[in-house]
């Protein structure tokens, strides 16, 4: 599948707002903290510039307001239905927390449950796709929830350190998270490099019963919507070192840097400049991880049309 | 709405393809164009027509495939290996996932007759049907960010403008080995559900669940080369000739 840039990026930043906004409705962080209002806000920016940026897709933009209509088929819709009602407690919660400093538990609950049902339709756009059969697993669902929380866990803890609050427990959330996320992930790969073909050029074309069946001429000579949509191709040559890379960038750096500033404030160490600068550096290693292993979903999927084209 | 018909549809309108008989000459391919650029909607533009790098949307290719049976890679040994030419176009299907994934309402199901279309006034271009079709059977137009689809040339088939022998699609109208049939695949009756009864018509990729309309006639068993071989040594066999031949022979042979 060809990896849009557009998609790529709201995936990862709205993955990233939700995941912090979902982390903040559950009331760790001091609503008191001026890095806790400022992280509010960065929540709704990121949900928002990844929400503007799935737009830059489409071919008719200006007619975006009608994909809220048919939540009860299609998941794309259930998402952006639910992306609107989740900004109304997102907002709220923001409000409280940014203009009266407070945090009120109802509303930043429901904020959380709606922030991570939007990852979910999210998910459930690529998982309920049978004719890309790498994706069509639950797993897939699990991997965005586990994503979208780590690194939502992981900005709100850099948050929280900055805020001076006691983030020891918040930090235990983002290993465990980051360890959850990769073993799923990891699991979800495996399956991916055991896959074998639902759909096969035999029967794409129900010539099985004749022989192997090969492609011997494209439709046409040069490339088609299909073979530049479905047909991508680039990545698998260097999969598995941007798979390694993924891994490294997304998941062991920033557990490496989570667990030294955890030991350091464990042992007593005062939060200070050197730990707000390794959780940020860890949150900037994560997100390029994360670009990574969403540009891998998209390029190693192979989709179902490619048996017509020798793909 | 882009939920299917609660009930299947009674009628179903679609094509019966006859990959025996298909000789690959594109002649669908081209006709389809040309009918469905110019009628409804957007037409179905090219990029860089006149350049290297030609493409466009197109509702309707054909695609050749080789096929080699089993031990058939030395010719002659185990069966020949055949060049079959397969059109493919939308397979209108029963269970069409292009048809619940779309978040407008642009891509609908008719339950008159089954036809699968999309509503290009709310169309978004978002491709998400397009990734949801395991055929490829939808092409986005982008010069007007709109999906298009055959259409089962739903402006010819209840067209009362034309005349009656012009109202099938035009793929089938056209082509001249007649590999191409229109008909209600609902109706045992009639013409196209006979000829995939007797025939044995395939579904393609049955396994991705979408119940398509459209069936394939598979390829009819073919006379091996070694079968053939022995009907040669008849061209110079003249001992059935009577009449005139017979005394011709007799006196060619004594020339």
């Amino acid at each position: 599948m060809h990896p849009a840039a557009s998609i790529i990026a709201f995936t990862v930043l709205s993955g990233l707002g939700y995941g912090l906004a979902a982390i903040l409705g559950l009331g760790l962080l001091d609503p008191a903290a001026v890095a806790t209002k400022v992280a509010h806000i960065a929540a709704l920016g990121l949900i928002a510039g990844g929400l503007l940026s799935s737009t830059l897709h489409l071919g008719n933009p200006q007619r975006a307001w009608r994909a809220f209509s048919q939540w009860r088929s299609s998941w794309l819709s259930r998402e952006g239905v639910l992306s609107v009602l989740a900004f109304v407690p997102l907002t709220v919660s923001a409000w409280l927390c940014v203009i009266e400093g407070r945090y009120w538990a109802p509303i930043g609950l429901v904020g959380s449950v709606l922030s991570l049902a939007t990852v979910f339709c999210t998910s459930m756009i690529y998982a309920s796709l049978k004719s890309v059969q790498a994706w069509h697993s639950r797993l897939t669902t699990f991997c965005y929830l586990l994503f979208a929380l780590a690194g939502g866990a992981l900005l709100g803890s850099a948050f929280g350190v900055a805020g001076g609050g006691s983030a020891s427990l918040l930090l235990f959330f983002v290993l465990v998270l980051l360890i959850a996320a990769w073993a799923v992930k990891i699991t979800w790969l495996r399956n991916l490099d055991s896959l074998q073909p639902l759909s096969t050029p035999e029967s794409a074309t129900g010539l099985g019963t004749i022989g192997r069946v090969r492609l011997f001429e494209r439709p046409h000579v040069t490339e088609n919507y299909l073979t530049n949509e479905m047909g991508f191709r680039v990545a698998r040559k260097h999969a598995a070192k941007l798979r390694k890379l993924a891994l490294l960038l997304g998941g062991l750096l920033p557990g490496a840097l989570v667990f030294l500033v955890m030991a350091a404030l464990l042992a007593g160490a005062e939060t200070g400049a050197v730990a707000i600068l390794a959780l940020v550096a860890a949150v900037l290693s994560h997100v390029v991880g994360m670009l990574t292993e969403r540009w891998l979903f998209f390029a190693e999927a192979r989709h179902a049309v490619m048996n017509y084209y020798g793909g | 709405m882009t939920s299917l018909p609660a009930l299947p549809t009674a009628k179903k309108l679609g094509l019966v393809i006859d990959l025996d008989v298909c000789v690959g000459c594109h002649a669908c391919v081209v006709n389809c164009k040309e009918w469905n650029t110019g009628g409804y909607g957007a037409a179905l533009s090219d990029q860089k027509p006149y350049g290297a790098d030609v493409s466009g949307a197109w509702l309707n290719r054909v695609h050749s495939f080789e096929v080699v049976p089993e031990g058939g890679e030395v010719v002659g040994e185990a069966g020949e290996a055949r060049i079959v030419h397969f059109p493919k176009s939308c397979l209108h299907c029963e269970d069409a996932p292009c048809v619940t994934v779309c978040p407008t309402g642009a891509s609908y199901k008719r339950a008159e007759d089954g036809i699968v279309l999309v509503d290009e006034e709310k169309c978004i271009g978002c491709g998400l049907c397009a990734w949801s079709c395991p055929y490829g059977a939808r092409e986005m137009d982008l010069a007007a960010g709109v999906m298009k689809k055959c259409t089962l040339c739903i402006d010819r088939i209840y067209n009362e403008t034309i005349e009656e022998v012009d109202r099938q699609p035009a793929c089938v109208r056209t082509c001249p080995a007649n590999a191409r049939h229109f008909g209600d695949l609902g109706d045992p009756s009639s013409v196209v559900s006979v000829m995939v009864a007797e025939r044995g018509g395939i579904d393609l990729m049955p396994e991705q669940g979408t119940r398509p309309v459209n069936k394939y006639l598979p390829p009819r068993p073919r006379t091996s080369l070694a079968a053939c071989a022995s009907q040669m040594a008849k061209g110079e066999d003249t001992s059935g000739a009577t009449g005139f031949f017979a005394w011709l022979d007799g006196m060619l042979d004594r020339i």
